[in-house]
């Protein structure tokens, strides 16, 4: 038999440029997603191709939820939707008993559709026009408040509707020690800001408090931030309590729990830096736990986290669509996988593997997307085996924002497949066709035709 | 008497004009009066003087970047083991400390390699950013500091902080700034490089003395060495320093190294201002590169940090000797690129 | 196009030009070509040789020729003679 080839490479030692360990390569082939061969899925459902591993959400949501759960009696997770909102991948999160997040009546709709009942549907973010507030009043919907304005809105639609009050909650934001503070999403602790807009809602008959929430940043590298920040929210808490006699239910501290992909610029890999679940879970319920609340007045405690669940879960597969030289001689290689359905790789430096065999041997190289845009580059340097026109790839944590993020933008979007908890494989979102797009287009009769 | 034979793998072996501490550490090792050390070099780099060096490292391995994260670190090792046994590691580079601090358990339950590292919590405790607090929680002096996000908060510290103050990063670079738009400039320049927050810091004047300590993490201060520069490369490393003898000296470093449980070796860097006060400027968490001189005066730090490592009791260092000086020299070894090609392309040698 | 005569070869891929100083590592199928310029074979030969000794199509194995000829130029490694 013949030997296997491998594309010839020459590579100049630099002293203090040694890469790794001699020419070995860090790198091991991923074949297989949940014992589902790649090269099956790709056979089956083309390149590039999402997949999403059911296992995968079901295992990172009950560690979250463990290590909650371990230290502190009443946790409830939403899910963000925003973060992935694919029905199938809601679904799982709310057979595993997560309510729903929503930002935007789009998202309201859509959990309403998945059959989130809707007192169990916390409604968040800075637009929420008077028909979304309207329906989500109607539907017993928690309404977390983000501004003055909304506040505003809320008290007049309320002046219309006839024995009926709304749950609500102000979003809260404030000085936890990190950079940048997120003071831009609802009021402030420090100047006062929160408290007034709870004493302008006490005021209200027909608003009922029923939390506080946070949501102090994304990607947060220090656990202790949420210390701090649970410590504020159990002050609003206790002000409240001595103010009307009533206790707030429920504190909500948001998201903003970091999953452990790379961010471009970090010395060190995320896996290495970020707070574990069990490091977030005791910085909050520690906090909480000693502020001095009557056991049987422990408020429940909700979280929204997104990324944390999802991320690790998702999978990009792609091809190599072409390998050549850049101008000062550096390797550059094409992929099917742009910028475009990879919105993370703006941020992120994703951890790539080959999905199939290959020598001890790497080259520096540039990746690319396919678009003919300066913008598709998916990372300027990376050590990577040698590959060739038609190898597999498999791009790891993208189930977080990609998959609502993507862009319609000079091709259209692939499949997105699911692999159950058997390792059956579905299809959980169809690829677009040149009719997703045009259908929603309109040409006016006087352009329809030309006599080219 | 009989020496016991034990391997070591040490990094650092940089021993350039900006030398890296394990060269002064292996010299340590091998002068053990009771130990026989076989050294392990590990290297990142091909051209680290070190490597070359066959009369201290016996073999050498190159290892991943700590960029490469420390799951690839962990691999690497379990091949070297599998090759042959290390008893202790010593890691020297303040890049690579994280990584080895959150796998220092697995080495010793998985591959058997012991470490004498601080814990996560106590080294990030004396981050920079965070020298405010430590100096606090542990009974020691520091520069008044502040962090800032902002520009015009300089404005605001200008009414306690005199002129002129110190802009640093968050992790390195520090300027003097003497007026505002010094001090401006200098924060943008920050910010370009290391990020969020830029720390705002009490310029301190005096003498820089500097202690090299090794503690046992239960709270016993093993041994310390103070030290005075005497004269500065270019890029401000000591080439030449003595030994000193100052007993407050003695007492501030120990009360930190006691009270914070500190395990393993570190570097203390102090100002000692007109009036006879100690500032903590930085706490380096290993051996600096003239822990050398520390074994010149009679105290043998890094052969009592293996001792502790492999679980030995290890008495505290009552004496050291003062007015030993270090001068550092440089040296032309000559190597035939056969060894330059071998760690290249094997890795090791 | 040639190598020059003074550059050495290893067995492990390592390449080291004594002119300039610099050294390179190759991999298998590179030092199998470098091999081949060594002994004054010609590119139409090299590139028979390749699809011989691997399971090969003409056009990747002109291809990687070229593309690793270029690199051998662009490192000073070769002459026009």
């Amino acid at each position: 038999m013949k030997p296997t080839y491998e594309s010839p490479i020459i590579t100049k030692l630099n002293a203090g440029m040694m890469n790794k360990f001699g020419s070995r390569t860090e790198y091991t082939p991923v074949k297989s997603i949940d014992n589902v061969a790649v090269a099956d899925l790709m056979d089956e459902y083309g390149s590039p191709l999402f997949v999403i591993s059911e296992k995968t959400i079901r295992q990172t949501y009950q560690k979250a939820l463990k290590a909650f759960k371990m230290r502190y009696p009443k946790v409830q997770f939403a899910w963000s939707y925003k973060t992935n909102y694919l029905d199938a991948v809601c679904q799982v999160f709310h057979q595993e008993g997560s309510w729903a997040e929503v930002v935007s009546g789009f998202e309201y709709q859509k959990a309403l559709r998945n059959g989130v009942p809707g007192n169990l549907i916390i409604f968040n973010g800075p637009d929420k026009s008077a028909e979304d507030l309207k329906m989500a009043v109607e539907n017993r919907s928690l309404i977390h408040i983000d501004h003055f304005d909304e506040l505003y809105m809320l008290i007049e639609i309320m002046e219309e509707m006839e024995n009926t009050k709304a749950r609500v909650a102000i979003r809260v934001n404030m000085d936890t020690g990190v950079y940048p503070q997120w003071d831009r999403f609802g009021f402030n602790y420090d100047n006062g800001q929160a408290w007034n807009a709870i004493v302008k809602i006490i005021a209200q008959e027909k608003l009922q408090l029923e939390g506080l929430h946070c949501h102090i940043g994304t990607y947060m590298l220090t656990a202790n931030a949420y210390a701090v920040a649970a410590r504020k929210m159990c002050e609003l808490a206790l002000s409240y309590a001595n103010t009307t006699g009533e206790r707030v239910k429920y504190l909500d501290m948001g998201g903003g729990f970091c999953s452990s992909n790379t961010l471009k610029g970090s010395y060190l890999q995320g896996a290495d830096i970020i707070p574990t679940f069990d490091d977030y879970a005791k910085a909050i319920t520690s906090t909480i736990l000693q502020f001095g609340f009557r056991p049987d007045e422990l408020p429940l405690l909700i979280l929204e986290t997104g990324r944390a669940l999802i991320d690790e879960a998702g999978y990009l597969l792609g091809t190599v669509l072409a390998t050549k030289r850049l101008a000062d001689g550096r390797r550059a290689t094409v992929l099917d996988t742009g910028v475009n359905i990879m919105f993370t790789s703006f941020w992120y430096n994703h951890r790539i593997s080959p999905a199939q065999d290959f020598s001890q041997h790497a080259e520096e190289t540039a990746l690319f997307g396919p678009l003919c845009m300066n913008i598709d580059s998916l990372r300027e340097s990376v050590i990577l085996p040698i590959m060739k026109k038609g190898d597999r790839i498999v791009v790891h944590e993208v189930g977080a924002y990609n998959m609502t993020q993507w862009m319609q933008f000079i091709t259209l979007r692939p499949n997105i497949v699911m692999i159950d908890t058997k390792g059956d494989v579905h299809l959980i979102r169809k690829q677009e066709t040149v009719n997703t797009i045009v259908d929603c287009e309109v040409v006016p009769e006087h352009l329809a035709k030309h006599n080219l | 008497m009989n020496k016991r034979k034990i391997t070591v793998a040490v990094t650092g072996l940089n021993n350039i004009d900006s030398p890296g501490p394990g060269i002064p550490v292996i010299r340590g090792l091998k002068e053990s009066e009771s130990l026989d050390v076989r050294i392990i070099g590990l290297s990142y780099e091909t051209l680290e003087p070190g490597i070359y060096m066959h009369d201290l490292v016996d073999k050498v391995y190159q290892l991943p970047l700590p960029t490469a994260g420390s799951a690839v670190l962990k691999e690497r090792l379990r091949y070297i083991v599998s090759q042959e046994k290390i008893d202790v590691l010593i890691p020297n580079f303040d890049a690579e400390l994280h990584n080895f601090i959150k796998i220092q358990d697995e080495l010793k339950v998985e591959l058997n390699i012991a470490t004498f590292l601080p814990s996560q919590t106590i080294f990030d405790e004396r981050q920079k950013s965070e020298l405010g607090k430590f100096g606090e929680k542990y009974g020691v002096k520091v520069p008044e500091s502040h962090m800032i996000n902002q520009v015009l908060e300089i404005r605001k510290l200008e009414e306690t902080l005199d002129y002129p103050m110190v802009i640093k990063g968050r992790y390195y670079d520090a300027y003097i700034a003497s007026t505002y738009e010094q001090a401006s400039t200098y924060f943008y320049k920050v910010v370009a490089k290391w990020g969020y927050p830029v720390i705002v810091q009490e310029f301190v004047t005096g003498t820089e003395v500097n202690v090299t300590a090794i503690g046992d993490g239960e709270g016993t201060c093993i041994g310390a060495v103070p030290m005075r520069k005497l004269y500065i490369t270019d890029k401000g490393k000591a080439w030449s320093g003595i030994s000193l003898e100052d007993d407050e000296l003695m007492e501030i470093s120990r009360r930190v190294i006691e009270n914070s449980k500190w395990r393993g070796g570190c570097e203390l860097e102090f100002i000692k201002t007109k009036d006879d006060e100690y500032y903590l400027l930085e706490m380096n968490p290993r051996f600096p590169a003239w822990v050398y001189l520390a074994n010149g005066c009679g105290q043998n730090h890094p052969e009592a940090l293996v001792k502790m490592a492999l679980g030995e009791e290890v008495q505290p260092f009552t004496d050291y000797q003062s007015g030993k000086m270090f001068i550092r020299y440089s040296y032309d070894q000559i190597v035939d690129i056969s060894e330059f090609q071998q760690i290249s392309t094997m890795g090791e040698r | 196009m040639k190598i020059r005569k003074n550059i050495a070869i290893s067995e492990n891929g390592f390449i080291f030009n004594p002119m300039t100083g610099d050294s390179f590592s190759v991999n298998e199928t590179g030092a199998f070509i470098l091999q081949k310029l060594k002994d004054d074979e010609s590119e139409e030969t090299i590139l028979q040789n390749l699809m011989d000794e691997y399971d090969l199509d003409t056009y990747t194995a002109e291809r990687d020729l070229n593309d690793f000829l270029s690199m051998l130029k662009g490192h000073q490694l070769t002459t026009n003679e």
